[in-house]
């Protein structure tokens, strides 16, 4: 085959792909004469034996457009050909639930959550674009989920985004970070969704393949439930939205379904760009479709574009497609029918509607502005009965005619290779609760100083300060809370809790205890808020399926998650895999990401996890409770890693009637009005809860820790699971005790809360708060810089002078902290110990500041009185 | 009363804003931006979001919506018009209110609970506060840095015209710590941070921004009694 140079990209996929232009489009016709033609299937990702089967369904050999269609629908990324043999666990365990009205293998689980109401969630990946292009692969990560969200008939209400760097102060983190924020913030501000938690992990294992996962909610009424049939023979099918172009071909195919080598900067056409304006339209058109009853069908457009819009709506409803494909509206009219098809242009969704809605499915595109174009019908199945073909011309010339079950259902099925990895008996013999412990009061308060500074365990508002958390006037509770809790009906006070956790070190140490352990962690986080977990979604974050050492640690994954899933009695409603996530020969920690869904029936009486300002002229605090069991488990710990670099041995035991009982008590105790805050204990131990749960109100807490044995320091920094830390009003403590006896739970008095700002632990240090602080909070604004208080201009006397003027930026920090003293206490975040990363952070803040003369009005003024 | 509520494609705050004037008393009406019709309502809120994505310069395409045309027009008659955020954009691309809002000076998208000083409580949307008092209200955005020459600057101050202030600490680089300003007459404020955010326990940080919806309603039911302009107190 010759390339067309003008048309190269270095990227040779696309390179086959247009290649179709010398002498007119591949047509079945031509097909049919030139048999033997040789085709490029091993450059789409298709195998010999996969190719064979393709001519043996189509009796000839593909055109171009049918060899590219199956070779997206075939891929990794669409067919789940190396999952799908261990995915079957999560049906084949789902316990009884009669809140699920649609599961796996729809856009996004359903849940009922009232007589009238129900949930819908969903958590996907796109982490090879967002490594590729940071801000544009976050950013079409979370307009793709939100379309899944939306393709149910719900009205999406939040975001959450849990995400995996590689080392924070590696520099290519420093790239790829601040563009995957931006992104999720540029595309979910503008859409109008809150972002109402999520993860930030750092991890050298992430280094060169980031995880970027994005989860979305929405709300329907039962009565709305969308579905993706192409049902109704004469119907027509109706693209919705953006015009078609160029961007994201060979998306799926390409990144999502192959390793990382160093040619990922050329795979940048690959990557999708999205219009957060165009899905907020989008958005709006559909539900007022949805209302209006003018929907037999949809299903929106991600990855595989067309493509797969199209056969799986064929395939779901046992029909057959006629599309004319010059009728799609293009960006570029160069387009070949081939480029068309594999397209994955965001904002884009595909309807079917009845000839005698047409019209009026036309009139409310043009009230919001969106492109609606009838590029179809719906045909009749075969005439024995068989499911009916897709048929596809372009300009006359028939290029696709296949039957769309081959494509979206009846892709190939590998039962991979398992094997345990090699290195594994060795990394879980080399145990973390041997290694040098601090001992002495002043080395465990240096300790928690230092914890509490680290990448992991750090104040993350750097981040979560570039999301609205507010918008749509629902959210509740949002990071860095425990849970995203979300008022669904102001009416009744119906509210859900939503939860996103995994840990890739307690994977990579035992995969299956690893995914039972961030089920159990989410489940946790929701249970600590009052709410009742009821279901679960998954992303699983995992290297190369051919490396029988990744499949192994999948197929544990997998099997632990169905468990613990049977075990507590929530199905897997839906999810996401993505495998080859590694650079080169190096596979990622396995990440299995479990989020789930928990709800209120009243969502006023939800927990949130700071300490509580005492009222009035209450002197006394609260009593601080430690509820569950601490063993020493140290191994796969932050203490662990933040402190010796150490990952070995074995992750935490994981019992789930445990984390049942703790459930039960939290939602009985929030009912009953005996519990002002709760905060669950995971990554970084007692240590880093009581510290966040001081934190959050700036009120202090006196701890005496038991004398039983265990040392204060695993007290302290042990990650053992089915814990969690409350405090409870003066009054309740009694029938608080009381009731967590009857649940079956270890409720510990462990000290009281009070006004004055410090952390103590009796007999072992004393903190400052602010001291707390400073340490908790520095971390990732020096890091990455940008967001302190605005600028003061340098040497500009006044901004010192003047409290409520903008404190100075790191830079000058130093300077107006020395001129105003005590009056900048409350506007200068910054004192002492950052002034060590001054200079660096120096020349990151003038690298992005704006030129002096950018402020018309030239430098700021104080403030006049 | 009824405080309409207009909606433009990109609009995100719009159902806040008609929470909070229910929630204050009022009757919420929806207006649509391709709809000159402004319903006979006493009172208009011009909501957060990104007004057709914001693309070209915030709220520039906006003000040219039939509705604005009609806003604009009933502003200058005194109708009590407040912008939100993308709002306040729309009010300065307007000519209803003087300066700009540009990208907040450290780049960022900003989200956080903001302490503000209200500075004049001689306006419609302000008359229930009580000068200098201090309000927590939660900021979200991208371009909220408020410039303008310094003669504007200086009469806004000299007439009263800053409406609130930011306090401990600028989230976005605004000139004089500018967070709202009103226009000579009173009836018309822009403001930045987002009142309609702070009307619940359940959801907002405080109740701090109900005043702004129930002041409208006070100095409406003042003008409809008196037939006072609205802006006076």
């Amino acid at each position: 085959m010759t390339t067309q140079p003008e048309k190269s990209t270095g990227f040779a996929a696309t390179d086959v792909l247009v290649s179709e232009f010398d002498g007119g489009p591949d047509t079945v016709q031509r097909a049919l004469s030139t048999p033997d033609e040789l085709q490029p299937h091993t450059e789409l990702g298709l195998k010999d034996d996969e190719y064979d089967r393709i001519r043996q369904i189509l009796g000839r050999r593909p055109t171009a457009a049918e060899l590219a269609m199956y070779s997206i629908m075939w891929s990794e990324h669409c067919s789940y050909k190396s999952s799908k043999v261990h995915l079957r666990q999560f049906g084949d365990k789902a316990p009884q639930n009669t809140r699920m009205l649609a599961g796996i293998g729809e856009n996004a689980g359903v849940v009922q959550i009232s007589d009238d109401l129900a949930v819908t969630f969903k958590v996907e990946s796109h982490n090879h674009p967002s490594f590729v292009e940071p801000y544009q692969g976050a950013a079409t990560g979370v307009g793709g989920i939100v379309r899944d969200i939306l393709a149910m008939g719900a009205r999406p209400i939040a975001v959450m985004d849990p995400l995996r760097f590689g080392a924070a102060d590696h520099p290519d983190t420093a790239r790829v970070l601040p563009g995957v924020v931006a992104g999720i913030g540029g595309y979910g501000n503008c859409l109008g969704l809150p972002n109402i938690g999520g993860e930030i992990v750092f991890d050298p294992t992430y280094q060169g393949n980031p995880l970027v996962n994005a989860l979305s909610i929405g709300v329907l009424p039962v009565s709305r439930l969308q579905h993706k049939e192409a049902a109704g023979v004469g119907n027509v099918v109706v693209l919705l939205g953006a015009r078609t172009g160029r961007d994201g071909i060979g998306g799926v195919s390409v990144l999502a379904s192959a390793t990382f080598d160093e040619e990922a900067e050329q795979r940048r056409p690959s990557v999708q760009v999205g219009d957060p304006f165009m899905e907020k339209l989008l958005i709006e058109s559909c539900l007022e479709l949805y209302d209006a009853g003018l929907v037999a069908g949809i299903q929106d457009l991600g990855g595989a574009g067309l493509t797969c819009a199209l056969t799986e709506t064929a395939a779901a409803a046992g029909t057959g497609m006629r599309v004319w494909l010059e009728r799609v509206p293009l960006r570029e009219a160069s387009m070949s029918p081939t480029e068309i098809l594999a397209s994955e242009s965001q904002e884009r969704m595909l309807l079917i509607v009845t000839p005698q809605n047409l019209p009026s499915v036309l009139a409310v595109a043009e009230k919001w502005g969106v492109w609606a174009t009838a590029i179809g019908e719906v045909t009749p199945a075969e005439p024995d009965g068989s499911p009916g073909r897709l048929v596809i011309s372009w300009n006359d010339h028939v290029v696709v005619d296949v039957p769309p079950g081959s494509l979206a259902d009846d892709g190939p099925v590998y039962a991979r290779p398992i094997r345990e990895p090699a290195d594994l008996i060795l990394l879980q013999a080399d145990k973390a609760e041997t290694l040098p412990r601090p001992s002495t009061g002043d080395e465990l308060r240096e300790t928690v100083l230092r914890m509490v500074a680290s990448p992991n365990l750090c104040d993350k508002t750097w981040v979560t300060e570039q999301y609205d958390r507010y918008v749509l006037g629902n959210t509740v509770l949002a990071q860095p809370e425990d849970s995203g809790v979300l008022r669904i009906d102001e009416r009744t006070g119906l509210g859900v809790a939503l939860s996103v956790d995994g840990n890739g070190r307690f994977a990579r140490l035992d995969p299956y205890e690893g995914a039972k352990l961030a089920l159990a962690e989410a489940f946790r986080n929701v249970a600590v808020t009052g709410a009742e977990p009821v279901a679960v979604t998954d992303c699983l974050n995992f290297g190369s399926p051919e490396d029988p050492a990744v499949m192994w640690q999948f197929a544990e994954a997998v099997r632990g998650l169905a468990d613990g899933c049977q075990q507590l009695g929530t199905p897997v409603t839906g999810g996401n895999v993505s495998f080859y996530n590694q650079t080169g020969a190096a596979a990622i920690h396995p990440t299995p990401v479990v989020g789930v869904l928990g709800v209120f029936d009243d969502v006023s009486r939800r927990i949130p996890m700071g300490f509580p300002v005492p009222a009035g002229d209450a002197s006394a605090g609260e009593q601080i409770f430690l509820l569950g069991e601490t063993a020493v488990e140290l191994s796969g710990s932050e203490w662990a890693w933040v402190t010796h670099g150490h990952l070995g041995g074995r992750p935490p035991k994981v019992d789930l009637v445990r984390e049942q009982r703790l459930g039960a008590l939290m939602s009985r105790a929030s009912q009953a009005g005996h519990v002002s805050a709760a905060h669950d204990l995971s990554d970084g131990g007692l240590a880093q809860v009581l510290v966040e749960s001081c934190l959050r109100h700036d009120v202090g807490a006196r701890i005496a820790l038991p004398d039983d044995g265990t040392t204060s320091f695993v007290y302290l920094f042990s990650e053992s699971a089915g814990r969690a830390v409350v405090s409870v009003p003066r009054g309740h403590d009694k029938a608080f005790v009381a009731l967590a006896a009857d649940y079956g739970v270890a409720c510990t008095p462990i000290g009281t809360t009070t006004r004055e700002p410090v952390l103590e632990v009796r007999g072992e240090f004393t903190i400052p708060l602010p001291e707390l602080r400073e340490a908790w909070s520095a971390t990732l604004p020096a890091l990455f810089g940008g967001t302190a208080e605005i600028a003061g201009r340098h040497g500009d006397p006044e901004h010192a002078a003047n409290p409520s003027a903008p404190a100075g930026d790191r830079g000058d920090a130093v300077l107006v902290s020395a001129a105003a003293g005590a009056a900048m206490e409350t506007a200068a975040p910054i004192e002492a110990p950052l002034a060590e990363a001054a200079d660096e952070v120096v020349s990151v803040t003038l690298e992005i500041a704006e030129p002096e003369d950018a402020v018309p009005g030239g430098p700021i003024e104080p403030t006049e009185d | 009363m009824r405080i309409g509520v207009v909606t433009f494609p990109g609009s995100l705050d719009d159902g806040d804003a008609a929470r909070a004037a229910r929630i204050a008393g009022a009757e919420a009406v929806r207006l649509w931006h391709g709809d000159p019709n402004l319903y006979g309502v006493d009172a208009v809120v011009l909501p957060g979001g990104f007004s057709y994505g914001d693309y070209l310069r915030c709220g520039a395409i906006a003000r040219f919506a039939p509705a604005m045309e009609s806003i604009i027009d009933a502003a200058r008659g005194g109708l009590p018009v407040l912008g939100i955020c993308n709002g306040f954009q729309i009010l300065c691309e307007a000519h209803l209110l003087p300066g700009a809002l540009t990208r907040n000076q450290h780049l960022h998208f900003r989200n956080r609970d903001q302490h503000l000083r209200i500075e004049s409580t001689d306006t419609a949307w302000t008359n229930g506060f009580t000068p200098g008092q201090e309000v927590l209200i939660p900021v979200k955005n991208g371009e909220g840095c408020y410039v303008a020459d310094e003669r504007t600057l200086d009469a806004l101050v000299a007439e009263g015209r800053v409406v609130a202030r930011y306090t401990r600490g600028n989230p976005n680089g605004s000139q004089r710590d500018i967070a709202a300003i009103t226009n000579e007459a009173g009836n018309v404020v822009g403001i930045m941070p987002h009142p309609e955010h702070a009307v619940e326990a359940l959801t907002g940080p405080s109740l701090d921004g109900l005043g702004f919806f129930t002041s409208v309603l006070r100095a409406l039911a003042g003008a409809s009694a008196g037939g006072q302009q609205p802006g006076g107190q």
